[in-house]
């Protein structure tokens, strides 16, 4: 089913009234929830211009907010390439025909899914140490925790993918003499590639958001410099944690409007119809995938 | 494992994961309601339904879920005196839910949503032509298909879910994290016996759910 | 069957590159202290990582790029002390939890973070000083009538998540409500709205907060202290000749109004005089 237009005949005159009236009823309400919010929050002095002018001064954006958006940025970045190489590695071992590669990677990828990212940063920052004799900085306890739970995901999802190739494929490389590399290498892995590519992008959007958790370990992320550091020095809080969600919802909309165009273009390739946006619409609809690959975190 | 054998610290470690769980439950089934009826919006005739539904789980998906959370706190307690209960623990509880439903729901209106697109369209263009309405065609004929497609998808958002419960921790409630932190913090020597607790018990619960969630998904699939 | 020797090969080669991405990386981490002890190292380096707050007006509180208070002046004192220059100093962000490990770690040399000097972290690490004696405080809105912890049953206060004033507030005064949160800055807008009664801490560090601009006039520190905060300056353990040296710049530094100085330019502005360094109260370094 490509649209929702489907659901619902073409309106005729009765339905158009009737969805304007529901639209005009449903408007005013919505906006009159937002005005009675504007007017609590004005109550509350929150609209104050003491609060918001420090966003205007160009120190709070070279000083905080743009060095936390760096560290966020690099923190993701770092943590995505990784998170992939994560991802292959295991999702191979995982498919391995040993068991003594299949079973221990599946363990892995198991344990990584089920614990929560906080828990896994803040070890990493203070229990590693003990066991390597050696200082985890608050970046590499942040990155590595990223990668250890988006690397288990993507490996679950990478597996999927390449199940989800139809077995002719495989069967079609054996049959012209391809060991299981070769077929691994050329044959599956490519096809899977693409399909799996808006759900890597949208792993990102998920990882990123997750850098926040860095406040764990002191990381001067964008959340941790913008809203935390900020308002120790103008006291605006609410206010300042009002235009970092503003800067994150605007980078991570960008990264699902990228995941939802590489969507559509595989798709188009794929001669496959249903347009969906959205990395959780595409992980439903991976063809025989389990829906495992993305998870909401944090 | 001496940590755990002081009743304080096990009370404290028991209390912890039951706050998790109880903030799980309420907030997935409120979630799931909330997330249905988005995905109903976002398929529905009406613009500004369709409009407020997406903008919902733009939103929410791409907020980190400690800010949605410290919205919650400061936002709706602080500065619009929302208060839910007399006792703090309580407050912080169900403000902790609303924020874990709000930012859950916009997943589980895209799985909906990616469910509805699983039903061939002519089911639904089966429905309209026998007369029924949008909300019969939704509810008596695409949804109930839709369902058993989106059971693998919300296995792995209840799971996220469940994981998602430790950043309640922000404002103050003493779940699992918060506990884990204390008992870090004044046990340095058991660090990695502790962490290895508290991550097992996550991992015993939710590594089962994961698989019955597949199992389930297994059974119930419709193999079109 | 390739594919699974590769495959074991490279799962092998990805921990690998993680297990040393998370040893092997110094620049992020800044240079601590080596074997020699701080003395040695500012001697022969000329350079110094010094751990401080980020988030605490007055003492040490991150403006930009720079942090200021009276913390980071005492920084400055003992880093010129051992002869290091002010640019030759680091300042590190830390927070509450993760000072001893950073001491431990090498992460920093220093730690100069309203840091309480008491017996269990005494295990971990070696203190100098106590540069200044605080104390658990109530902070309260101006016109409160709140005069002592011992009115606070049936009010709530707030701190933060785990803290020593969190924990003395449930152990001495259970009939009181806690409000918990990562950062004392976030107790403020409560405070402001009303929903808690008092923020309570170190009287030190909540009248940096009463002194910033935007609270001006609207809350006040109580003044009946109910513990002995005594701050200490955090060293490696077995650091003693640093711990020494530290206490020796201290000491100087009463002496020659240095220290005087330090607080009139941060916590100081305010009016409040002064307090006198007593210098016979200064720690043994660890030796008994």
């Amino acid at each position: 089913m490509s649209t929702g237009s489907i659901l619902y005949d073409h309106p005729g005159p009765r339905a158009r009234a009737r969805n304007a009236v529901l639209s005009v009823i449903f408007g005013i309400a919505l906006l009159g929830l937002l005005y009675w919010i504007y007017t609590k929050f004005d109550q509350a002095n929150q609209w104050e211009p003491r609060l918001w002018e420090p966003f205007t001064r160009s120190a709070t954006w070279t000083q905080f907010i743009l060095p936390g958006l760096w560290a966020t940025l690099k923190a993701a970045g770092v943590g995505m390439v990784l998170s992939l190489a994560f991802g292959i590695v295991f999702s191979f071992g995982r498919l391995s025909d040993h068991w003594w590669i299949s079973v221990p990677a599946g363990a892995v990828v198991e344990f990584f899914r089920a614990v929560p990212l906080l828990l896994m940063i803040f070890f990493i920052f203070y229990g590693v140490p003990f066991l390597i004799q050696g200082p985890v900085t608050a970046f590499w306890a942040v990155v590595i925790g990223l990668t250890l739970y988006n690397g288990s995901v993507l490996a679950e999802a990478f597996r999927a993918g390449i199940r989800s190739i139809p077995s002719g494929q495989s069967e079609a490389a054996y049959a012209i003499g391809m060991r299981k590399n070769q077929v691994m290498r050329i044959i599956l892995l490519p096809q899977a590639a693409r399909a799996m590519l808006p759900i890597i992008v949208s792993q990102l959007v998920v990882l990123l958001k997750d850098t926040a958790l860095g406040y764990i370990v002191a990381y001067p992320e964008l959340l941790q410099r913008g809203v935390n550091d900020l308002s120790a020095n103008y006291g605006n809080i609410i206010a300042a944690a009002m235009v970092i969600a503003v800067i994150y919802i605007v980078i991570n909309s960008l990264l699902t409007w990228f995941a939802g165009w590489l969507d559509q273009r595989s798709r188009v390739r794929a001669f496959r119809i249903p347009r969906q946006t959205g990395p959780a619409a595409t992980a439903g609809a991976t063809p025989g995938g389990d829906g495992t690959a993305v998870e909401p975190q944090g | 494992m001496h940590v755990f054998a002081d009743p304080t610290n096990f009370d404290a470690y028991v209390s912890g994961f039951l706050w998790i769980l109880k903030l799980t439950g309420a907030s997935a089934v409120i979630a799931l309601v909330i997330g249905v009826l988005l995905a109903a919006m976002r398929v529905s005739p009406v613009p500004v339904l369709r409009g407020f539904g997406a903008a919902w789980v733009n939103i929410f998906r791409n907020t980190p879920l400690t800010l949605v959370v410290f919205f919650c706190y400061f936002g709706l307690y602080v500065t619009l005196g929302l208060s839910l209960s007399q006792e703090l623990d309580l407050n912080r509880y169900w403000l902790g839910v609303i924020g874990l439903s709000t930012y859950t729901s916009a997943f589980v209106c895209e799985a909906v949503r990616s469910g509805i697109n699983t039903v061939p369209a002519g089911q639904a263009e089966a429905a309209r032509a026998i007369g029924l309405s949008f909300a019969q065609t939704l509810r008596i004929v695409v949804l109930p298909q839709a369902a058993r497609s989106v059971i693998a998808p919300f296995g792995s958002i209840l799971i996220a879910l469940c994981k998602n419960a430790t950043i309640v921790g922000t404002i103050g409630l003493l779940e699992s994290s918060n506990i884990m932190k204390d008992l870090i913090n004044s046990n340095g020597d058991a660090v990695i016996p502790i962490f290895l607790v508290f991550a097992g018990t996550f991992a015993a619960l939710l590594i089962p759910t994961g698989y019955f969630f597949g199992w389930l998904a297994n059974r119930l699939a419709v193999k079109r | 069957m390739r594919i699974k020797r590769i495959a074991a090969v490279a799962a092998v080669a990805g921990l690998a590159v993680a297990m040393t991405a998370c040893g092997g990386d110094s620049d992020e981490g800044g240079s601590g202290t080596g074997a020699g002890g701080i003395v040695s190292k500012a001697e022969s380096q000329k350079k110094l990582v010094i751990g401080v707050k980020a988030d605490q007006p007055g003492l040490g509180l991150q403006t930009g790029s720079q942090y200021e208070g009276f913390d980071v002046e005492i920084g400055k004192i003992i880093a010129k002390g051992l002869g290091v220059e002010e640019s030759g100093i680091e300042w590190k962000t830390t927070v509450t939890a993760n000072r001893e490990p950073f001491i431990e770690q090498g992460t920093v040399d220093l730690v100069v973070a309203t840091y309480t000097i008491n017996d269990e972290r005494k295990q971990k690490v070696n203190f100098a000083g106590p540069y200044y004696i605080a104390g658990q405080d109530l902070l309260v809105k101006s016109d409160s009538t709140l005069t002592g912890p011992d009115q606070l049953a049936g009010k709530t206060v707030c701190s933060v998540t785990g803290s020593t004033p969190a924990k003395r507030i449930t152990e001495n005064y259970p009939d009181a409500q806690l409000e918990q949160f990562d950062a004392y800055s976030k107790c403020l807008p409560l405070l402001e709205g009303g929903q808690v009664d008092a923020v309570t801490t170190d009287d030190i560090i909540l009248a940096g907060y009463a002194a910033q601009d935007q609270y001006a006039g609207k809350f006040k520190v109580v003044g009946s202290t109910f513990s002995d905060e005594p701050y200490g300056i955090g060293l490696k353990k077995d650091d003693t000749a640093g711990c020494e040296k530290v206490n020796e710049i201290l000491k100087a530094a009463a002496e020659d109004g240095s220290y005087k100085a330090a607080w009139d330019a941060t916590l100081g502005k305010s009016g409040t005089p002064a307090p006198e360094l007593d210098t016979t109260k200064l720690t043994h370094c660890g030796a008994v």
